[in-house]
């Protein structure tokens, strides 16, 4: 299989890349990793006119955390390289947690975070953890950034808000309040499948206490799941039996599952019901280890 | 040998090309391509180098897997343009003139192919695990593997042929 033909550039500053953006007035699309955009290409689900190659653009593969303890990931951060990033394990869990899990081992040597965040597919990973996490997107125009919270980037499958002139330069994990303590725990039939169900947890902690939480669900719904009254029933609370017990049947209920080849929706729900417990019961009993 | 600077054509004359030049097997090779060609088709079409096989072609089976810069890639998942002025090894780089590289030998001695089409893709994602840990387990053989489908073996004698190939790789390096 091979793509529609498409006039190719590789930009080597961001201002180039968004002057071409603005010259394809809508017709033009970002190349980053690639790992969804040319198999799409490649079935011709997708046939833009151009593609901007920001891969040699320098300087967008950082990630790191700035002294405030926000986390900033480049646009062309590969998932391995958060994978095997050390300070990530070391202070943002519920990232670490998903970085293994997103496609496969070969696959993350390429695809980027903020691309799989651009792409939308409600299949994916990091949208669940960045909404769990309250993170946001900045987007470069051609006149100049925003800022934009996840949970209102992605509007449907396979869109979201940009405009055709912007760029996705970075995603931004805001610093925690206390602790971050958090998990990703996903379900699949093998590795490089699409999520059965999968539960992004991430909780700021002080002590034994939610200060914040955010639960989201990936593969349960047309678009990315935000479990807002499962992590909102945690907040001020600790994490007990009862308290957790709680806030995964709120995160089931919020769960939108079809039927599907991976599983039928009550299935997929219970999943979710089990993922949440198993998530916050093992950070509490984390807690208590530490304390 | 061919020339350091073998030019080739995979495009119909009428269609607008980009010169790439590109290391390929530690050999500089240059080619006119369009930009809609995939990597795969470069290396196999191209170049002629059809040891890397495309099986899927969707990103999925990891056939087609090649080192990019030294990291593992699906060559089909990849644009031929975008490897302009990059370093690439496919299977072929593997042996030199006279010997099987260690890999090759361990695929051999612990018969980790049947029908073989997988098996360039898993040498090469083989090979990038042994560069970053020469000394895995099999659990971490299985897990940077994961990524590459055989549907003869059941992967068992594959992990064996890793296993043997990093013992060698070993024992030679100490």
């Amino acid at each position: 299989m091979y793509p529609s033909r498409f006039n190719y550039e590789s930009p080597s500053t961001i201002e180039e890349a968004i002057a071409l953006l603005d010259a394809g007035r809508g017709e033009a699309k970002i190349l980053a990793g690639g790992q969804s955009l040319v198999p799409m290409l490649k079935l011709r689900f997708a046939a833009p006119e151009t593609l901007v190659d920001i891969n040699n653009i320098p300087g967008l593969g950082y990630h790191h955390f700035d002294d405030a303890g926000a986390l900033h990931i480049g646009a062309l951060c590969r998932h391995e390289d958060i994978e095997k990033s050390a300070v990530i394990a070391e202070r943002q869990p519920t990232i670490a947690a998903a970085a293994p899990l997103v496609a496969d081992p070969i696959v993350r040597t390429r695809g980027t975070f903020v691309g799989s965040v651009c792409h939308g597919d409600p299949q994916g990973d990091w949208a669940a953890c960045m909404i769990a996490l309250d993170g946001y997107v900045v987007a470069q125009g051609p006149n100049g950034r925003r800022e934009i919270p996840v949970k209102s980037f992605v509007t449907g499958p396979f869109q979201n808000v940009l405009a055709h002139n912007e760029i996705a330069v970075e995603a931004v994990v805001p610093a925690p309040r206390g602790e971050a303590r958090g998990a990703y725990l996903k379900l699949e039939r093998r590795v490089g499948d699409f999520a059965t169900a999968a539960v992004a947890v991430a909780l700021d902690m002080s002590g034994d206490v939610v200060l914040r939480a955010g639960i989201a669900l990936t593969g349960v719904g047309g678009t990315t799941v935000n479990a807002s009254e499962a992590a909102e029933s945690l907040t001020g609370s600790t994490l007990d039996a009862d308290s957790i017990a709680r806030a995964a049947e709120l995160a089931a209920a919020a769960a939108q599952p079809r039927s599907d080849h991976r599983g039928s929706a009550s299935y997929k729900r219970h999943i979710v019901n089990t993922f949440t417990a198993r998530a916050l019961s093992g950070i509490a009993s984390s807690s208590e280890r530490a304390a | 040998m061919t020339s350091l600077y073998e030019e080739v054509s995979v495009t119909p004359v009428d269609v607008p090309v980009r010169r790439v030049t590109i290391t390929v097997n530690g050999e500089r090779r240059a080619a006119d391509v369009e930009p809609r060609l995939l990597l795969a088709h470069l290396l196999r079409q191209g170049f002629g180098l059809t040891g890397t096989h495309t099986g899927c072609d969707t990103t999925n089976c990891g056939a087609c897997t090649v080192l990019f810069d030294g990291r593992p890639v699906k060559s089909c998942t990849m644009l031929a343009v975008q490897a302009d002025g990059h370093d690439v090894q496919t299977v072929e780089g593997l042996a030199s003139a006279s010997e099987l590289h260690p890999i090759q030998e361990g695929f051999k001695e612990e018969h980790g192919l049947q029908c073989g089409y997988c098996t360039p893709g898993m040498m090469m994602a083989a090979k990038a695990l042994l560069e970053e840990n020469p000394d895995p387990s099999e659990d971490e053989i299985r897990w940077a593997l994961s990524g590459n489908l055989c549907r003869c073996t059941g992967y068992q004698n594959i992990v064996k042929a890793v296993l043997w190939a990093a013992d060698k790789l070993r024992a030679s390096a100490g």
